[in-house]
């Protein structure tokens, strides 16, 4: 039974491999089509046929954005919140996570399973209030208004308390044997061998960050404040929308994104895996 | 500080390290407490309230009461419960398949595939929002276009209801199904190989393995997306503002959609937490449902 002709094996291998194929076209057809629309100009793209090979509008469509959404401001919006909230956020959860992970103290069960509970509430539950607090601080229109409330990601230490959970505890051990301190024993002896795990969650945090549309659509005000997709949002509810510009604007959001992530997939996707199989 | 200075050397690592743990735990407790807990019940207080121009009276359950006979909330509660029964599914099985395929050592160049697959969960939603709706234009979009060759009448992909609910899905499937065969793949991949082994010498055909070893052997997984996924379509709201804003006629108004527009738009605020508390509830109840389901009975 399972010693079956050579040929018929690779005849199988074939078949499958050039269906996974043709989906993964598929799938990427939103991505070409993207890159193809962001270099057209609007009214080239509301042609029939539609283009299918990328155009000459590129430059154009970028200074259009730069004139109608001071996208380059934009864009440093987004990477200065993200860049920021990935920093502090990396900080709490990763203190957190070591924690949870390495410790034995009363109410750590609670604590934690306390903590998780942000994982299942909705996040539409948080909105009005959380909107009312920032206008209380005076806060509303302010990038610490977006970053602030997230920073304890509940994701964020889950992945973090799972990955941590994999030290030795000999290593920690010999650590305050040699009378390393706590905070000292957690920065040169637990925190260098996690390094794939903080990639992932360095890289899950920006990713969430660069992407979250909600809460910044709720408290930045001004222009001049947006991140790159409200600014893309505010320019689609526009009368005459400019869709090579948007389609412009959008490719710089999600270009960069897929290129990181290609070249730091490795970590990323086993660090998620290592949080989210083991239960 | 000379004082701490006697101290026995083996009291001092004991003692400090007593404290240690609630200073790692101490920042994200802090600013889970007051952006988390705080507002999720300040939100049951604002949902005992009713806004008007600004002032608010105290009306006790009013704002749940409303919920029970507010047409547009049954509409939004019909298209949610249409995307949980078909799309989630559909990916699901999508993703299961996706996961098997990915697992086969029939498969050249997995690594690629893996990463091919995964790579659509990077993209924002309103960057993935704006291409779908593009490319599903009516008059010039590349899909009809396509559809054109082959001789398909132009198809009102956002315009009309029915297929405005269809496009969501197509969108909602392209995003996760990725995401959630990975999730499987690993979960495949701790199945022992031995148990195949074991089937095959049982005379067990492909599909027998796969009801009886496979299947089995995903189900923690299983359990993790479509829980994540209920999560995920009970809290829709990104895709339909970007791609459809609701419409048409409110076909693919989603219960987050409502509950945004009650709150930011109509700055109706009690009545939109109370919606957050249903919608809270209903999760609180769809994951018990799943968690009977498919969880272990330990």
């Amino acid at each position: 039974m399972t010693n079956r002709a050579p040929g018929r094996r690779a005849g199988r291998s074939l078949l499958l491999t050039s269906g996974l194929a043709i989906a993964l076209a598929a799938v990427a057809v939103p991505f070409y089509w993207l890159v193809v629309g962001a270099t057209h100009s609007s009214r080239e793209l509301f042609t029939s046929p539609p283009p299918l090979l990328p155009g000459g509008h590129l430059a154009e469509n970028l200074a259009t954005l730069q004139d109608t959404a001071h996208f380059g401001r934009v864009v440093l919006n987004s990477l200065g919140i993200a860049g920021v909230y990935t920093l502090l956020a990396g900080t709490v959860c990763t203190l957190a996570g070591y924690g949870f992970a390495t410790y034995r103290f009363r109410g750590r069960e609670t604590l934690f399973g306390l903590l998780m509970l942000g994982l299942v509430v909705p996040t539409q539950i948080t909105l009005v209030p959380l909107f009312r607090m920032m206008a209380e601080l005076q806060w509303l229109g302010t990038y610490q208004a977006v970053i602030t409330p997230n920073l304890a990601l509940p994701f964020g230490i889950f992945l973090m308390r799972q990955s941590m959970a994999a030290l030795p505890k000999e290593l920690l051990d010999s650590g305050r044997m040699d009378g390393c301190g706590e905070l000292r024993l957690f920065l040169r002896v637990a925190l260098p061998p996690m390094r794939p795990a903080l990639a992932a969650l360095a890289i899950f945090l920006f990713l969430y960050q660069w992407n979250d549309f909600v809460w910044p659509l709720i408290v930045l005000r001004d222009e001049l404040t947006f991140t790159i997709p409200v600014a893309l949002a505010s320019l689609q509810g526009l009368d005459e929308t400019d869709y090579g510009a948007i389609l412009a604007g959008t490719s710089v959001a999600a270009v960069p994104m897929a290129v990181v992530f290609l070249l730091l997939q490795r970590h990323f996707v086993s660090g998620l895996l290592a949080g989210a199989v083991k239960e | 500080m000379s004082l701490a200075e006697p101290l026995p050397a083996v009291a001092r690592p004991r003692r400090r390290g007593r404290a240690a743990p609630y200073l790692f735990v101490l920042p994200a407790l802090l600013l889970f407490s007051v952006f988390k807990l705080y507002p999720i019940g300040w939100s049951f207080v604002i949902s005992l309230h009713r806004t008007v121009a600004g002032t608010e009276t105290f009306v006790g359950l009013d704002n749940y009461r409303r919920l029970l006979d507010d047409p547009l909330l049954w509409t939004a509660l019909r298209n949610t419960a249409i995307v949980l029964a078909v799309q989630v599914p559909l990916m699901l099985a999508l993703a299961t398949a996706l996961a098997v395929a990915l697992n086969s050592t029939l498969l050249r160049g997995r690594p690629v595939f893996r990463l091919g697959f995964f790579l659509p969960m990077v993209t924002g939603l309103v960057a993935y929002g704006i291409v779908f709706s593009v490319l599903l234009n009516k008059d010039y979009g590349l899909v009809n276009w396509l559809l054109g060759l082959v001789g398909v009448d132009p198809v009102p992909w956002l315009t009309d209801g029915l297929w405005a609910r269809i496009s969501l899905g197509l969108a909602l499937t392209w995003h996760y199904t990725g995401y959630n065969a990975v999730i499987l793949l690993a979960r495949l991949q701790t199945v022992p190989a031995e148990l195949y082994d074991a089937a095959a010498v049982d005379g067990a055909g492909a599909l027998a393995a796969f009801r009886h070893v496979t299947l089995p052997g995903l189900r923690p997984a299983l359990l993790l997306t479509s829980v994540l996924s209920t999560i995920g379509t009970l809290q829709l709201f990104d895709e339909p503002t970007v791609l459809t804003g609701g419409g048409p006629d409110n076909a693919t108004l989603t219960i987050g959609v409502y509950l945004y527009r009650n709150a930011f738009t109509y700055a109706d605020f009690g009545y939109a937490s109370a919606l957050a508390y249903a919608l809270t509830l209903l999760i609180g109840l769809l994951g018990l449902v799943q968690f009977r389901l498919l969880g272990d009975k330990s």
